[in-house]
């Protein structure tokens, strides 16, 4: 060890000196904030909760805890199949307008099959099979026409986004909201543990980060994640398939919106026609706060959780310190922006 | 149609210009661990390889030289399974092998080094040198494809030690390290899972004088450990200090393979220039 180590002194001290020169010369606050990597991102989380705490003491009550964790439960589970995407530079536009898709269409389902007086829990099993696998099924659509056609997933994503999210849902029901389901469904919404501090939707929401943040940090499927947006020719010439692999990541996103669109369905205890409409935005945003490179190659499910707290407390935050809720807008806009310039900053030194 | 005459479109004119004198290294007669014989390669209306020949012997630095559009990068390709030929053969290890795939190149023991490195920035070196082949645990989380990181990460260390490359840690972001130390990874990754040739393309192509001196270096090690090199590069003067042979295309054919204890710089451009040819035949 100790010979590689000095050899490895050798080689640095003889290899370009001058970029290793700028690299030391870079101002304190760049190397500060390369340091604390995204960390920081926790840091600003922990301020807001303080300073939103001290403003409007409310925000520590149960109340407020589960009002936040309600708009959280539907970001955050989106927003974890959105990591995975946009960890491979690719991005998804419509996952939002999937939870919308997939809720309806369970949700027609079951309020058929409760017509034919069928069984109310073989009818919710019927139901969530329906959501998540239309969920999957479009997710799937988006990986296959991006890979196969080679068109870019924003396009993609995007026609997707339109075609489903503003005109699938209101074809499958001709624009009505369905309320009409099982008690079943409903309870997913109202059954909760630890004397109602978590709800059966937020505790579904922390498992998925859990599992999702466990594959994309520690198994082979998220190491080529990784690779595949760090620099896709070199996987596919490690023997990576990179066509598929993709198609799976798009999967995975369309399946947790399936599962976001029955958190939200039990939530409110109906199927609406907008529902999802714009989580995809702010399911962005909580990937991009915690730390994801648009450009692929980086990204934490850590990173977006916290992403998605800072989102969602920021929003009950300014409603409980009574400030107009078109500023809630603006905040979480400015957040974004901030967040990525930050990360520039902090990437620029690195390399 | 002019020039595949005076270069040998008929099988006397071609046992005319190919110069045997550089033969295999030793008299031993040793078997080539990789050999390719009759190749060709068209690409639409361009006869890119023309039945291309070349051997590597165990344990030698060969150079692959020529002009630009001799057809060096075509038979690289082909050799490291990324284009597929329309003709000729393909031995490793002395049997007769179909390559249809970067994938079963690998699987024959060929590793290739390409001049944009094929590493991602924001991979750790172990992770680079594994990405492909990861270790999985053993248990119950082999089944969700759980890494066994520990292991690669030693092992990666030992790979890169072994071929003495200088890394202060496995665990650094490939983006954080110097051009030198990348190509370093990338050299040692392939020359840790080649077991029968590692082929480079142009691998100083991009770097300094006193960083070239060390990937020569470096290749010279590799090849001292018995695994072949096949180096492709436009640099004359270091193809010749490094290399035992040098085989030098000419219009999709290997035209002379040429020892560098024999023959000058001098010679060999004679021979990609294909001036060599002309006198040759005259004689």
């Amino acid at each position: 060890m100790t010979a590689t180590a000095s050899v490895g002194e050798a080689e640095q001290g003889g290899m370009s000196p001058s970029s290793e020169a700028i690299g030391l010369r870079a101002p304190a606050f760049q190397r500060i904030l390369e340091r604390l990597g995204s960390l920081w991102t926790f840091g600003v989380l922990v301020v807001i909760v303080v300073a939103f705490g001290i403003a409007a003491p409310s925000l520590y009550t149960k109340a407020a805890w589960l009002s936040t964790s309600e708009y959280a439960v539907e970001y955050l589970i989106l927003a974890a199949g959105q990591t995975f995407v946009i960890v491979t530079a690719e991005i998804d536009l419509s996952d939002g307008a999937i939870l919308g898709f997939s809720a309806l269409a369970g949700s027609l389902l079951m309020n058929n099959l409760l017509n034919h007086h069928l069984d109310g829990g073989l009818t919710t099993f019927l139901g969530i099979v329906v959501m998540l696998a239309s969920g999957t099924g479009v997710g799937l659509l988006n990986g296959l026409l991006t890979v196969k056609l080679r068109i870019p997933s924003f396009i993609v994503t995007l026609g997707m986004m339109i075609a489903v999210g503003y005109g699938a849902v209101n074809l499958l029901t001709n624009g009505n909201e369905i309320s009409n389901l099982p008690s079943q469904v409903l309870a997913i919404g109202t059954v909760s543990v630890l004397g109602g501090w978590l709800p059966v939707p937020v505790l579904v929401a922390l498992g998925v980060a859990l599992l999702t943040g466990l594959a994309l940090a520690r198994t082979r499927f998220g190491l080529r994640t990784f690779a595949i947006g760090s620099n896709r020719l070199a996987a596919r010439r490690a023997g990576v398939a990179v066509n598929r692999h993709i198609v799976w990541c798009f999967g995975l996103s369309g399946f947790l919106a399936g599962i976001a669109g029955l958190m939200v369905t039990a939530n409110l205890s109906t199927a609406s026609t907008i529902a999802g409409q714009n989580d995809e935005l702010y399911a962005i945003a909580a990937v991009v706060i915690g730390g994801a490179s648009l450009f692929g190659g980086r990204g934490s499910i850590f990173g977006t959780l916290i992403g998605t707290a800072v989102i969602a407390v920021l929003t009950t935050g300014l409603v409980l310190a009574n400030v107009s809720a078109f500023w809630q807008y603006v905040a979480i806009g400015a957040v974004v922006i901030v967040a990525v310039a930050i990360d520039q900053v902090r990437t620029r030194t690195a390399d | 149609m002019g020039q595949s005459l005076r270069i040998g479109g008929s099988r006397a004119v071609k046992s005319d210009i190919v110069v045997t004198d550089g033969g295999p290294p030793g008299a031993g007669g040793a078997a080539p661990a990789v050999e390719v014989r009759g190749i060709t390669k068209r690409f639409g209306s361009v006869l890119a390889l023309r039945g291309a020949d070349l051997a590597l012997y165990p344990g030698e630095i060969l150079g692959l030289v020529g002009d630009n559009g001799a057809g060096k990068s075509t038979l690289v390709n082909i050799i490291s399974g990324a284009v597929a030929p329309n003709g000729g053969e393909i031995f490793v290890g002395g049997q007769k092998v179909h390559i249809g795939s970067p994938l079963d190149a690998r699987r024959y023991g060929i590793e290739t080094v390409y001049q944009d490195l094929a590493l991602a920035p924001d991979l750790s070196v172990w992770a680079n040198v594994f990405l492909g082949r990861e270790r999985i645990v053993r248990g119950p989380m082999r089944y969700f494809g759980w890494l066994d990181r520990r292991a690669m990460a030693s092992e990666a260390r030992e790979q890169l030690d072994r071929t003495r490359i200088r890394i202060d840690s496995v665990d650094a972001l490939v983006g954080k390290l110097s051009g030198g130390q990348r190509q370093a990874v990338a050299v040692g990754r392939s020359a840790a899972w080649g077991s029968r040739v590692l082929l480079l393309d142009e691998p100083t192509a991009a770097l300094g004088v006193e960083q070239q001196e060390r990937v020569g270096e470096l290749v010279r090690n590799i090849a001292a450990h018995g695994l072949p090199v096949l180096l492709i590069s436009h640099n004359l003067p270091q193809v010749h200090e490094l290399c035992s042979r040098v085989a030098v295309m000419f219009q999709g054919r290997v035209i002379a393979t040429v020892k560098t204890s024999e023959s000058s710089i001098d010679e060999i451009v004679s021979w990609i220039t294909g001036a060599a040819l002309v006198t040759r035949r005259a004689e």
